[in-house]
């Protein structure tokens, strides 16, 4: 858990953040979104101490970050960055490895996180291990940055913009990647981003930065379905927003139990569907219900226009 | 119409193009410039003693019939490939076949023209024999860049050079060669002024790197005080070598008189003490632009994620930074070593000592020879320095970053 307490960083006369308090849940991601110059990369790197804080203070799990020298803190933090930040002198390998190194593991340790975390990255440790950043491409290497990151087990994983240079197609897979890794090691992520859909997308809960100030900060459907004021309703798209809390719920949370013998013609949707791309789908065959099916193929409910309607609106 | 007229000489043109095509047109000109030195300059000037004005000889003129027509037959064919070859290391091959026998007529010139066992008379190369050993060292220095050769090759052909040049010389092939006329008189002198040169060279080098390094550093850290600090070096840069060298005696001078313990630890208006702080204060503006140079070109995210990832600043700067600027700052370190060890020779004129002593001793008695036998090992120095230390920076650079 990290307690932001009265966060303020100020730059001569003007304020970069704003006295901004939030608590962040464990095991949870918690995306901070925001304009360019709303404070929130100021925010993310007030918490390992890149930057100092005015005033105010971050306490994870208790402990009060200003304990301990900031390169000792930073070292229990993992940290990734837009473009990756690798170092272009050191194999995937040894990059992997530099806070494991800095922490004084074992060699043989270090080998066996390191071909770990490469696994669950989806880079086979024997072909990537002594490539050089270059030989890379953008996606593997935003990979490698979050290995990185999390090479020394760390709680708590800051992300600032991961996904900003990477292309559509490419940061939608970093995007799942990132929820699986997250899932996988349980780490608490801060990820700060501009991009409200890549918010939406990825925070169990999202805060909402505006000139410094934490403006809104809950869960994503309560952005929608009760903005905070004009700006929060303007950012997450007032004219779509039914569309908006569809796309937040699975066609596994919704699916209706199986109505007798199970369906076997007509569209079949995956689980992880989100109702948007569902009800899109059934819209466009002008048909009125699916059948949701997991990995195996097996039926496991039913979805139909109706249900997904009344989803659409405020509980 | 012109049109017939235009037809008709455009295939001429092409013919005379095509004709030319096989010509290599460096090759010509080298060949050209190494023929006029064979056969209109002296190969080498016969004095009666090291200061009277020579008497110019052609090759044929000094050499026995059958090693003149060897000379000339193998020049003949290093004109040959020069003109017609594109196979580089067939040109290199020529060329250094063309040096050897250059080379071994002077070495046959001067043991004919030489009588036995006589002290006094001088056979020195002549402005022929200069300009062909130039046109040849051209077409090797071409094929070699032909060849584009790896760092560890370039460095092997400058140690078979080296070791093929000390051999002969240590063998006693070119002792009635007036230069090593000169040499076996001041042997002694020789090995001090080298001993001398390398260290001011070295030791002027090692100081700047001291200094300039932080300094470098601190100017890439305060963009505040950055412009200033380098207008500064600047400046000193545009003093002239002999002037700041003048400079630099009268407060030195003062210092020596004023403070024992400065007088004691050697330092006096004239000899090493100004010649090292001039070097020193010369060599600080390459490193520290470079310095700042190398760690500008370092990615800023790369920068941001070492200290976010709990490196200290120091950790950043000699684990990451540093070790990504290290080729141009090595590029600047190359310039000053060749800088300096080409103006230590200057500042013989202030007794700092070197090779210079034997240059400004040879301009003062009017003897050539001496002139040479402090010019070239500073060349052949400078050289060296500059390959050894390309090939470095080749090998860092080519690391992956």
């Amino acid at each position: 858990m990290i307690t932001i307490e009265s966060l303020t960083k100020r730059y001569g006369a003007t304020t970069a953040v704003d006295s901004v308090s939030m608590v962040i849940e464990s095991n949870s991601i918690t995306v901070i979104v925001g304009t360019s110059g709303s404070g929130k990369s100021t925010l993310l790197r007030m918490i390992n101490r890149l930057i100092e804080p005015t005033s105010g203070r971050v306490l994870i799990d208790g402990r009060d970050t200003e304990s301990e020298p900031g390169h000792q803190l930073r070292r229990r933090i993992g940290y990734v960055i837009q473009g990756h930040g690798l170092f272009p002198h050191r194999t995937v390998a040894e990059n992997i490895g530099t806070v494991p190194r800095l922490l004084k593991w074992e060699a043989q340790r270090i080998r066996a996180r390191t071909a770990r975390l490469l696994e669950a990255l989806q880079l086979d440790p024997a072909l990537y291990s002594d490539k050089y950043p270059h030989e890379l491409s953008g996606g593997q290497q935003q990979r490698v940055g979050v290995a990185r990151a999390l090479a020394a087990e760390p709680t708590v994983l800051l992300m600032d913009e991961p996904f900003g240079a990477l292309d559509p197609i490419i940061r939608e897979k970093a995007q799942d990647d990132l929820l699986d890794i997250q899932r996988k090691f349980g780490t608490t992520i801060v990820l700060v981003t501009h991009d409200i859909d890549e918010a939406f997308r990825l925070g169990d809960r999202v805060a909402v930065m505006s000139e410094g100030r934490l403006i809104q900060y809950d869960r994503p459907e309560v952005l929608v379905t009760r903005p905070a004021n004009e700006l929060v309703a303007r950012m997450t798209g007032s004219a779509e927003r039914a569309m908006r809390l569809l796309s937040l719920t699975t066609a596994g949370e919704a699916a209706l139990p199986l109505a007798g013998e199970a369906v076997t013609d007509g569209l079949l949707v995956p689980t992880s569907a989100s109702l948007r791309e569902v009800l899109s789908e059934l819209l466009w065959r002008g048909s009125e219900c699916a059948t949701v099916v997991d990995a195996d193929g097996t039926p496991r409910g039913r979805l139909t226009v109706a249900a997904i309607m009344a989803r659409g609106r405020p509980a | 119409m012109s049109s017939p007229g235009f037809l008709l000489r455009r295939p001429t043109s092409a013919q005379g193009t095509a004709a030319l095509a096989g010509v290599d047109r460096l090759g010509a000109l080298l060949t050209l410039v190494g023929a006029a030195g064979l056969l209109l300059l002296p190969f080498v000037t016969y004095k009666a003693n090291r200061i009277v004005p020579g008497d110019p000889r052609a090759l044929a003129q000094v050499l026995p019939v059958w090693a003149a027509l060897g000379c000339q037959a193998t020049l003949a064919a290093v004109a040959a490939v020069a003109l017609l070859a594109a196979n580089a290391p067939l040109r290199l091959g020529a060329a250094l076949a063309g040096i050897v026998a250059t080379a071994a007529a002077l070495a046959v010139a001067a043991n004919t023209l030489t009588p036995p066992h006589d002290l006094i008379v001088r056979v020195a190369p002549g402005a022929g024999f200069w300009l062909l050993l130039a046109a040849l060292g051209l077409i090797a220095t071409d094929a070699i860049t032909r060849m584009r050769p790896g760092p560890g090759v370039r460095v092997l052909l400058l140690v078979l050079f080296l070791v093929g040049a000390g051999a002969s010389l240590a063998h006693g092939t070119f002792d009635n060669v007036s230069i090593m006329r000169e040499y076996a008189v001041n042997a002694s002198a020789f090995a001090v002024a080298a001993r001398q040169h390398i260290l001011l060279s070295l030791g002027s080098l090692g100081a700047a790197v001291i200094v300039a390094l932080p300094l470098g550093i601190f100017c890439h850290r305060t963009p505040r005080l950055r412009p200033g600090i380098l207008s500064a070096l600047n400046i000193i840069q545009t003093v002239p070598s002999i002037a700041l060298f003048g400079i630099l005696m009268a407060p030195l001078g003062a210092l020596a008189a004023h403070v024992p313990l400065a007088a004691a630890l050697g330092i006096r208006g004239i000899g090493a003490a100004p010649a090292v702080l001039a070097l020193f204060l010369y060599s600080l503006l390459p490193i520290v632009a470079n310095t700042v140079t190398g760690l500008k070109r370092v990615s800023p995210a790369t920068v941001e994620a070492a200290l976010g990832m709990g490196m200290t600043r120091w950790q950043t700067l000699t684990g990451v930074e540093l070790v990504l600027a290290l080729p141009v700052i090595l590029t600047g370190i190359r310039i000053v070593l060749v800088q300096n060890i080409g103006l230590v020779t200057v500042a013989a004129l202030i007794g700092g000592g070197g090779f210079g002593t034997f240059v400004f001793g040879g301009i003062g008695q009017a003897a050539n020879d001496l002139v040479l036998l402090g010019a070239i090992p500073t060349v052949v120095l400078a050289y060296s320095a500059a390959v050894l230390l390309d090939a470095l920076i080749e090998l860092l650079d080519r690391a992956p970053r």
